[in-house]
């Protein structure tokens, strides 16, 4: 198959619920060790006694008579009951506590920090206020009390960032929310955490976090246009973008393309990625898909175009270079 | 000697018309004994087994290795989707109606089921669903959705196969098999039962399929009502769920797990029937508890249609309806959970024989609690907003289906195929038979929490090549293949058995329930006569006069 050469997030490391990075995960990791410890309790417990009793009350080989025949006992069955529900009610009352720190009731008239919409394959993300769209790569602030609101174009997707905390539906006609405190600036992965269509598996999430003063420049720097080149091929290929119905879709700030079907392209030259993180963003990895999208992400929305091979590298070349 | 009573026939109801009774497989087909009818409902879960078992292999080899292009993204999803939805409902609840249909006359001391013929329905609308289902493979592309096809991905324009046509067909004509056998049981049980028998004295597999039988009958309701639902949306464009024309995502799964979520107790009640039956006789001891056991299926019934939303938590529907949702499904926890206990100290102080269906009922105490305790996780809501939809769950559920209903159900086919059949199953074939499942089974599951943990979101036809995905996903995968080994191994032994197994006798446990005073495999006729029953364990008090459980 095509695709085997593709990049993959080799330069990752361990992702785990159990290494927060945000408020909210810290307070569910704490939740879950504590959890662990009960059920782990209750576990070694039941083995514990399947194994004595197993063990102990083996019939023996010469011993023919009939055991004590037994119907039950109330005080140990008021015990059998009487634990859990303690321990139960424990963490009934954790629940509440935890949920009201992590998600308290929302303001509907509050701006959001974010808008995230998400959409078969690929995550939107505006900034309200600052009139910057960008898509895939989600640039956060550290250190700032974020309200983030989720969104659907479609059908439901669910926003997960293990090492950020509560994952989210993003459910069409609906809009929820979420608060996210980030702790340290990184880079932070995740997923589409509910089944979205055939590229479910490739809706992955990648979360920039940045601290206040870098984000802020991220923010400026992506409110304006892309600085382009003035060579031929880079003309060509705009022109070619706008010619070639690409346009339909996409938008690129500052050009006639003003489409939101797709992902928004003004800045694409400078994230690390292309298709969430199905490959490394490059002219190469840009060629190769948009000559033969149906092969490298098959299913997606963005159908094979009979294009020559000078246009779709000149369309490359364009899209790189839009920093 | 005790009071006998005798044990009336049916009524003909073509009165001096008789017909032959050895006609081969149309005997099978055309059959309303309840017998045949039962040991038909376990071939057609066998076979659907096979299927769904073979789903589920293809898809663990796509996931042996990151970025495996073995099965397509449309093709994975098909199979996933298919695996589910054969599992619980062609699986599962055929091998639960197989177990009801067959014991439940017998153990109550009737001779037939109080509808007989609509049990002959019940059998073929069942099994013809399913086929119906499985058409959708040659018409065009089976269902891809998951098996509880969430809105709006259902709809024909993100799923424009006829694929959830057939899922809605399919599992319309199946579901209406459930609730007639449904019916049929409660009408059974509580018409039919031999004289002295009580509802208070009722075996307890008996009551389980009882209760749960009335549990069915008020589920199934929510579920065609969506199917029709998406139907007309389908067919007629109507916009119950089209979200593109102001339908509701969040409708079908309200509606969904209003039945779905009973239904995961539906497939769980019965075989923990069949745990309590096989603890007893093999523990030589009566219940821990009958009345705690029996109260608490009634719980666990009423319970289960108040916890829908824990399926729920992720679409914001605020932290008040979450935590309602959130006590309840800890609650219903306790009844479901204190029962390990029960089973636990039947055990205690008895003469355990270590028998293949007790070893499946033994190791299920430990399985279940695995997947029980996954479970409580998901009902403590910052937790569940954590794991939900990851591998923890997929795991989670396994354990709780695998480790619960099919460890159950394995308990209960080495406990009556003796009676089914007249052969005893090979023991120490079936010994083989038993660590290979089980070691299979924990190798493919127990990795899955740490995927689901390590940040590996369900449903995915492959992955990146995270750190420990590979790893852990090759372990599985491995595991799946031995499961997969030991199911020939299952089959073989049958065949087996069948063919040249040990002669069973009547009664090979020496066991407490009417099933066993009758021969192996029971006449037509299941009973001449049987003694007034005055006990919960009829056959032991007759053997042991003067003993009478109170």
């Amino acid at each position: 198959m095509q695709t085997q050469h593709l990049y993959f997030l080799k330069t990752y490391y361990l992702q785990s619920i159990t290494n927060p990075a945000s408020f909210q995960a810290e307070k569910i990791n704490n939740l879950f060790y504590t959890f662990n410890i009960a059920a782990a309790a209750m576990l070694l417990l039941v083995i514990f006694l399947v194994i004595y009793i197993s063990i102990k009350y083996r019939e023996k080989k010469d011993d023919t008579g009939e055991p004590k025949q037994m119907h039950g006992n109330k005080k140990i069955e008021a015990l059998m009951i009487g634990v859990p529900m303690l321990l139960l009610a424990y963490f009934f009352y954790e629940t509440i506590h935890v949920e009201k720190q992590i998600a308290p009731p929302v303001n509907t008239s509050q701006q959001p920090d974010v808008i995230i919409t998400g959409h078969q394959w690929w995550w939107e993300v505006e900034y309200p206020g600052s009139g910057v769209i960008t898509a895939n790569e989600v640039h956060l602030p550290v250190g700032k009390h974020l309200l983030m609101e989720m969104r659907s174009a479609d059908v439901i997707h669910d926003w997960w960032v293990p090492e950020l905390g509560n994952k989210m539906d993003l459910i069409p006609n609906v809009n929820n929310y979420l608060w996210l405190d980030i702790k340290k600036p990184g880079s932070y992965i995740g997923a589409c955490s509910e089944f979205c269509g055939a590229e479910h598996a490739w809706m992955r999430i990648n979360v920039v976090a940045q601290t206040q003063n870098d984000f802020e420049s991220w923010l400026a720097a992506n409110a304006s246009n892309a600085m382009l080149p003035q060579d031929t091929i880079t003309m060509a290929g705009a022109r070619l973008f706008q010619e070639k119905t690409c346009s339909n879709c996409h938008r690129i700030q500052g050009t006639a393309a003003s489409a939101m079907i797709g992902p928004d392209l003004t800045h694409i030259g400078s994230r690390k990625e292309i298709l969430t993180g199905l490959m490394k963003n490059n002219e190469d990895n840009l060629y190769k898909w948009i000559n033969h999208p149906q092969e490298i992400k098959p299913g997606a929305h963005m159908p094979d175009f009979i294009l020559d091979k000078d246009s779709v590298q000149a369309i490359a070349y364009y899209l790189n270079s839009l920093k | 000697m005790k009071e006998l009573v005798e044990i009336s026939e049916p009524k003909s109801p073509f009165p001096g018309v008789g017909v032959s009774t050895d006609q081969g497989l149309l005997q099978w087909i055309s059959s309303v004994d309840h017998k045949m009818i039962g040991i038909m409902y376990l071939t057609v879960s066998l076979f659907f087994f096979i299927i769904g078992g073979i789903e589920a292999l293809l898809m663990r080899t796509q996931l042996a290795w990151p970025m495996l292009h073995f099965l397509g993204p449309e093709t994975y999803n098909q199979f996933f989707t298919m695996h589910g939805t054969t599992m619980i409902f062609l699986v599962a609840m055929p091998a639960i109606f197989g177990f009801s249909v067959y014991f439940v006359p017998l153990m109550i001391g009737a001779n037939e089921m109080a509808f007989p013929r609509m049990n002959n329905f019940s059998l073929w609308i069942t099994f013809f669903g399913g086929l119906l289902l499985y058409f959708s493979f040659l018409a065009g592309g089976a269902p891809d959705a998951g098996w509880f096809n969430y809105a709006p991905l259902n709809e024909k324009n993100y799923s424009s196969s006829p694929g959830i046509d057939y899922y809605a067909m399919g599992l319309l004509l199946a579901g209406i098999g459930s609730v007639t056998t449904s019916i049929n049981i409660v009408v059974t049980v509580l018409h039919m039962r031999i004289k002295g028998m009580k509802l208070n004295k009722l075996p307890l597999f008996v009551w389980m399929v009882l209760v749960n039988s009335f549990l069915l009958i008020a589920a199934f309701p929510a579920l065609n009502a969506a199917l029709a639902m998406v139907l007309l949306d389908r067919q007629f464009h109507a916009h119950f769920f089209n979200t593109a024309n102001g339908g509701s995502a969040l409708l079908w799964q309200h509606l969904f797990w209003i039945f779905g979520h009973p239904e995961v107790y539906i497939v769980i009640l019965p075989p923990f029937g069949i745990l309590s039956e096989v603890f007893q006789v093999f523990s030589r001891k009566p219940i821990f508890g009958y009345s705690f056991v029996a109260a608490s299926s009634v719980a666990i019934a009423l319970l289960a249609f108040g916890v829908w939303v824990h399926h729920m938590f992720a679409t914001g529907l605020g932290i008040t309806v979450d935590s309602f949702f959130a006590a309840s499904s800890m609650l219903i926890g306790i009844p479901t959970g204190v029962k390990i206990f029960n089973w636990l100290a039947t055990m205690y102080g008895g003469k355990i024989k270590f028998t293949v269906s007790m070893m499946f009922a033994v190791a299920f105490l430990v399985e279940f609690t695995i997947g029980g305790l996954s479970g409580i996780a998901f009902s403590i809501v910052p937790i569940d907003w954590q794991l939900t939809d990851t591998y923890y769950v997929v795991a989670h559920l396994h354990y709780v289906f695998i480790g619960g209903t099919v460890f159950g159900l394995f308990a209960g086919l080495f406990y009556w195929f003796p009676k089914m059949s007249g052969k005893m199953l090979d023991e120490k074939l079936g010994k083989w038979f038993f660590w290979l499942f089980v070691i299979g089974f924990n190798t493919t599951f127990l990795v899955q929490h740490v995927l689901g943990m390590i940040g590996m979101p369900r449903r995915v036809f492959t992955y990146p090549d995270l750190p420990w995905y590979g790893v852990l996903n090759f372990i599985s995968t491995s595991g799946a293949f031995l499961m997969g080994a030991s199911s020939l191994v299952l089959v073989y032994l049958i065949y087996k058995s069948i063919k040249s197994g040990k002669t069973a006798g009547d009664d090979p446990w020496d066991a407490y329930t009417l099933e066993w005073a009758t021969s192996s495999p029971p006449e037509l006729k299941n009973f001449d006569e049987l003694p007034v029953v005055h006990g919960r364990r009829p056959l032991y008090d007759w053997k042991h006069p003067g003993s009478e459980d109170e």
